[in-house]
């Protein structure tokens, strides 16, 4: 298609004089009755005079008018066509890597990595990095069922409150230790995930959303009245910590505890730092499941299926397999980050559970630009760092959140990060042969 | 009626019924392999619903179809979902309006075509998850076959172009491309040509003559374009109102007087069949 702009506006400079001689030609057609002949008025009579000058003079206005018009167009479409190429090119470059990209993924790596080690005393530094990780982590969760497979879920905190609950159920009914209790409420969030998932398998966009966000208020209603399972209102308190492979952080004692075991003098923040690293852990293998998933039969299914359901169906994919497995999956991913929440706060609430956190989550998938993985990283760093910093501005600090997510989505109203990596490609495949 | 001695699908007196609007009215047809049968009448004559049909869309109201499938034996196509058509019958169809997945590259669209034998491959992810050999045999294979129909269909400079940029003529190519990955029996096309240009339409009389007769493809075809569907069929089935008016080879179905008349209409009805002659 370009190629035959390419040749429309490189005109030599004879078809443009023919160009102009055509035009010139037509002038003086229009212009012998309306130019070269005109009538006066003699002694009451009307007489045909010529003009013959003017008429000249109006045919040679029209050639040079024309030779510089074209010239003019035939600039202008070459500079838009120029421009294009180079924003196409732009766009083969952004595909063929986009380098700066995976330097920033593995920039913000190495940040993550020594945040704790550069902050170490600095206690508020490693929560908060702990809280963007937490929401990370979700972010990449819910982008599966979001951004990949395209179903749009108002409800998902209702697979975190499932986590959180499952962890603190087991850990202080049953003395369930965090680390057995983390597969379990895993499996447990993802059958929840199959039961949002299968009443609403024909639904989509907006009655899916209805549906989603009702399940997230039932979950919450449940806890709150459930008492004798969930502790009702008031929660489930004194959830045990995780421990370092069997070693509590505790003040010295009489059972080894990570400071005694390797000889360092106890201090609170060892705790702090180590449920960061945890949650960067599991946010990193989070990150990789997905990555990896996104490249299978599986992933790519989810997002044919954002794509076009019935396309799929036509194509013998099972839609309804498809569908339960993007619910369960992010279902069990959230259902993880539930149990980290858990074990850090030790103590958990319906309180914490609320659709407004399903909103966060969701603005985070969308603000860092749908399947973006990269772009969640970014989002929640923007979500959870915007009303930290704004907690100066008091009460104009939703005020502030709102306007700046207003700002991106003006700006960028793809997401952060709208650019989708393919999940194969042929030069690639065959870059050898050529 | 048709040289084969057992059709490859063998319609019999489908009935759709929406409502009180009669769709498809007691339609039987049969299908032979390796042939390419025409479906034509005018608009709203029943052919995209008589798609839908076959291939588990709709539920049809009555009827049977039946198809012998030469590895699994004869089965009914009218009783699987639209996926189970595709997967284990292996009738597989393109849409009037195409239905790509834009955002995907050209290729990954016919992977995606090839979704049931790769999952296999993966054994429910795992073996993908970990990049087992097994699982990476599965996807080169499923690469090399897709890369080949694209070469074949002269698609193979777009491979990694995203589907939904590139020009209508091309994604039509790519939709039947894509269908052609599932490895049907029996391709049904919806409009192919409609939206291409003269050369287009050529090129694609060309593919469909050579997947009937070479890859022994059936294809069934819904098509306005009377040069594409005269020139490739070898047999036309003629609907109208929902009923078959005429059944044929192309030569047949010219002369049919039933057939001038639903299409040039009859008296007074004249106008207001064919309004493109007014124009």
């Amino acid at each position: 298609m370009s190629a035959l702009v390419l040749a429309h506006h490189r005109i030599s400079p004879t078809e443009r004089l023919k160009d102009a001689a055509a035009v010139a030609f037509i002038a003086l057609l229009l212009g012998i009755p309306m130019i070269g002949l005109t009538t006066i008025d003699q002694g009451g009579a009307l007489r045909i005079a010529t003009r013959w000058p003017a008429l000249l003079a109006f045919i040679a206005a029209c050639f040079v008018g024309r030779l510089l018009l074209r010239y003019g167009f035939d600039q202008l479409r070459a500079r838009k066509l120029a421009r294009e190429q180079a924003a196409a090119a732009v766009r083969d470059r952004n595909l063929a890597a986009s380098p700066l990209l995976t330097w920033v993924g593995w920039g913000a790596l190495g940040v993550s990595l020594a945040l704790p080690i550069v902050f170490t005393d600095n206690r508020y530094v490693v929560d908060t990095a702990t809280t963007v990780l937490i929401y990370v982590m979700l972010g990449w969760g819910l982008n599966v069922v979001v951004g990949l497979a395209g179903l749009l879920d108002l409800g998902y905190v209702a697979f975190y409150a499932v986590g959180a609950y499952t962890y603190g159920v087991l850990a202080t009914q049953l003395g369930w230790t965090f680390w057995q209790a983390l597969p379990v409420a895993g499996a447990m969030a993802a059958s929840f995930g199959i039961i949002l998932g299968w009443p609403t398998l024909r639904l989509r966009g907006d009655y899916l959303a209805i549906v989603t966000l009702g399940f997230g208020e039932i979950i919450r209603v449940i806890l709150v009245n459930w008492t004798e399972l969930s502790g009702g209102p008031n929660g489930i308190t004194s959830i045990p910590r995780p421990s370092f492979f069997g070693l509590p952080f505790k003040p010295p004692g009489d059972d080894p505890t990570f400071a005694s075991f390797f000889g360092l003098e106890y201090s609170p923040s060892h705790r702090i730092v180590f449920l960061y690293y945890l949650i960067l852990a599991l946010a990193l293998l989070t990150n990789l499941f997905v990555s990896r998933m996104r490249k299978l039969p599986i992933g790519r299914a989810w997002e044919a299926m954002r794509e076009d359901e019935i396309a799929c169906k036509a194509m013998g994919i099972n839609a309804r397999n498809v569908k339960l497995s993007a619910f369960a999956i992010g279902a069990m991913l959230g259902g993880f980050a539930g149990v980290f929440f858990a074990a850090r706060q030790g103590f958990i609430s319906p309180e914490s559970f609320t659709f407004n956190e399903s909103a966060i989550i969701l603005a985070i998938v969308v603000l860092g630009g749908m399947g973006s993985q990269l772009g969640v990283v970014l989002a929640s760093l923007v979500l959870v760092l915007l009303p930290e910093l704004g907690r100066d501005f008091a009460e104009y600090r939703m005020l502030l959140f709102g306007t700046a997510m207003i700002l991106i989505m003006i700006w960028k109203p793809g997401g952060i990060l709208a650019h989708r990596e393919p999940t194969l490609r042929y030069l690639a495949t065959t870059g050898d042969k050529r | 009626m048709s040289a084969a001695p057992q059709p490859l699908l063998s319609v019999e007196r489908l009935t759709m019924r929406f409502g009180g609007l009669m769709a498809i009215d007691d339609l039987s047809l049969d299908v032979a392999a390796r042939q390419i049968t025409g479906v034509i009448g005018p608009n709203g004559a029943g052919k995209t619903t008589f798609f839908n049909c076959l291939t588990g869309f709709y539920k049809p109201t009555l009827g049977s179809v039946r198809l012998n499938h030469p590895q699994r034996g004869p089965m009914r196509l009218e009783e699987l979902a639209s996926h189970q058509v595709a997967r284990t019958a292996r009738v597989v169809r393109t849409f009037q309006n195409i239905r790509l997945f834009p955002k995907m590259t050209v290729l990954e669209n016919l992977i995606v075509a090839q979704h049931n034998a790769l999952q296999h491959a993966s054994r429910f992810s795992l073996a993908g998850l970990f990049g087992l050999p097994g699982y990476r045999r599965a996807e080169t294979a499923a690469t090399e076959k897709a890369v080949g129909w694209l070469q074949r269909l002269n698609l193979i400079d777009k491979a990694d172009t995203a589907a939904g940029e590139l020009p209508y003529g091309m994604q039509r190519r790519i939709e039947i491309a894509r269908a052609l990955c599932v490895d049907p029996l029996l391709l049904c096309l919806d409009e192919p040509a409609a939206g291409l240009n003269p050369r287009e339409s050529a090129e694609l009389n060309e593919l469909l003559k050579h997947l009937a007769r070479d890859e022994g493809i059936a294809i069934l075809l819904i098509e306005h374009d009377m040069s594409v569907v005269m020139n490739v069929s070898d047999h036309i089935c003629v609907l109208n109102y929902g009923r078959k008016i005429a059944e044929g080879t192309p030569a047949a179905i010219q002369r049919d007087p039933n057939v001038i008349k639903a299409y040039l209409g009859e008296e007074d009805a004249d106008e207001e069949l064919h309004p493109e002659a007014v124009q």
